[in-house]
């Protein structure tokens, strides 16, 4: 059925897949095959799809305050992001490994997937656009400093920038440093003060304005 | 062949036809083992249909990012890494 023909009374364009990128035909024609042929069903689908849309970076930054406010639990989340996600009640995911990365006075990580759009989307929900964005997965790793001025993080002089261009089976956190100031925070004010962005490694979360 | 943390390595030059992960910009470099992951499913076969096996090692290596591109703008310091299965790495002395 191409022409609109059904019958309502409010004016629009027809509805049409037209314009769309030839990965999202290919990808519906799987998808139909797939529940044809009974491999999956089509409610694995909408419940894959619902878990991955349901995440978000509220539990990274749970991950990243614990960690601001306990030592030891910063340990174990460098050793081990599953366990200690786990710990905190959080959804750690299937199958990917999670590593988490420590920024400091000294070292900053920034995060990419050149081949596509690796991300650790059980702590932090779905990629941002530009994460998936050609210019993103290639400038990052060949002129970093570049793209973390154009997202207007300028490091310190002395500062190691360490990319880490990640792949399929293992998914990496940064734990942003903990902004000058923020002592007398509790860590639900901390966590709320670590950003999507901070977690990838192209912004610096800030202390809280003095009010 | 298995590496070690701090061993020097080299990643395989060599083309493959077909899906795999190693960068492109990172064949022929030589770089420094940071982290040996896991063993995974190998998704130079998992893509055809294949079950993966046997798993592959999967490491984290280090490189400088002068040594990486030429006329690299940032710091003497800086580094790249990247997780690259054991049969991409080679071992060096």
């Amino acid at each position: 059925m191409s022409d609109h023909d059904h019958e309502h009374d409010h004016p629009h364009e027809p509805i049409t897949t037209a314009g769309e990128p030839p990965a999202a035909a290919r990808a519906r024609a799987l998808d139909a095959l797939l529940v044809e042929k009974g491999v999956i069903s089509r409610e694995d689908v909408r419940q894959g799809v619902d878990w991955l849309v349901s995440r978000s970076p509220a539990d990274g930054a749970r991950l990243v305050a614990r960690a601001w406010v306990d030592p030891e639990f910063k340990d174990r989340l460098l050793e081990d992001a599953r366990s200690a996600a786990l710990e905190l009640g959080l959804d750690p995911g299937p199958s990917p490994v999670v590593v988490a990365v420590e920024n400091t006075g000294d070292v900053h990580h920034l995060v990419v997937c050149t081949l596509c759009s690796c991300y650790p989307r059980a702590l932090l929900g779905p990629p941002p656009d530009w994460y998936k964005s050609l210019p993103y997965r290639s400038r990052a790793v060949s002129d970093p400093r570049g793209v973390l001025e154009e997202f207007g993080v300028e490091l310190d002089g002395d500062v190691e920038l360490r990319v880490l261009d990640s792949t399929a089976d293992v998914r990496y956190l940064v734990i942003p440093c903990r902004p000058l100031g923020t002592e007398a925070l509790a860590e639900d004010e901390l966590a709320a003060l670590v950003t999507r962005d901070s977690m990838i490694g192209v912004a610096v979360p800030a202390a809280p304005a003095l009010a | 062949m298995t590496f070690r943390v701090g061993q020097r390595v080299r990643i395989a030059a060599r083309e493959h036809a077909g899906h795999h992960r190693t960068p492109g910009y990172l064949k022929g470099k030589s770089g420094t083992v940071e982290r040996v992951h896991a063993e995974f499913a190998n998704p130079e076969t998992r893509a055809y249909g294949g079950d993966g096996l046997p798993r592959e090692r999967l490491y984290l290596v280090g490189f400088d990012q002068r040594e990486v591109w030429p006329g690299y703008g940032g710091r003497a310091a800086d580094r790249i890494y990247a997780d690259v299965f054991e049969h991409w790495l080679e071992g060096q002395a």
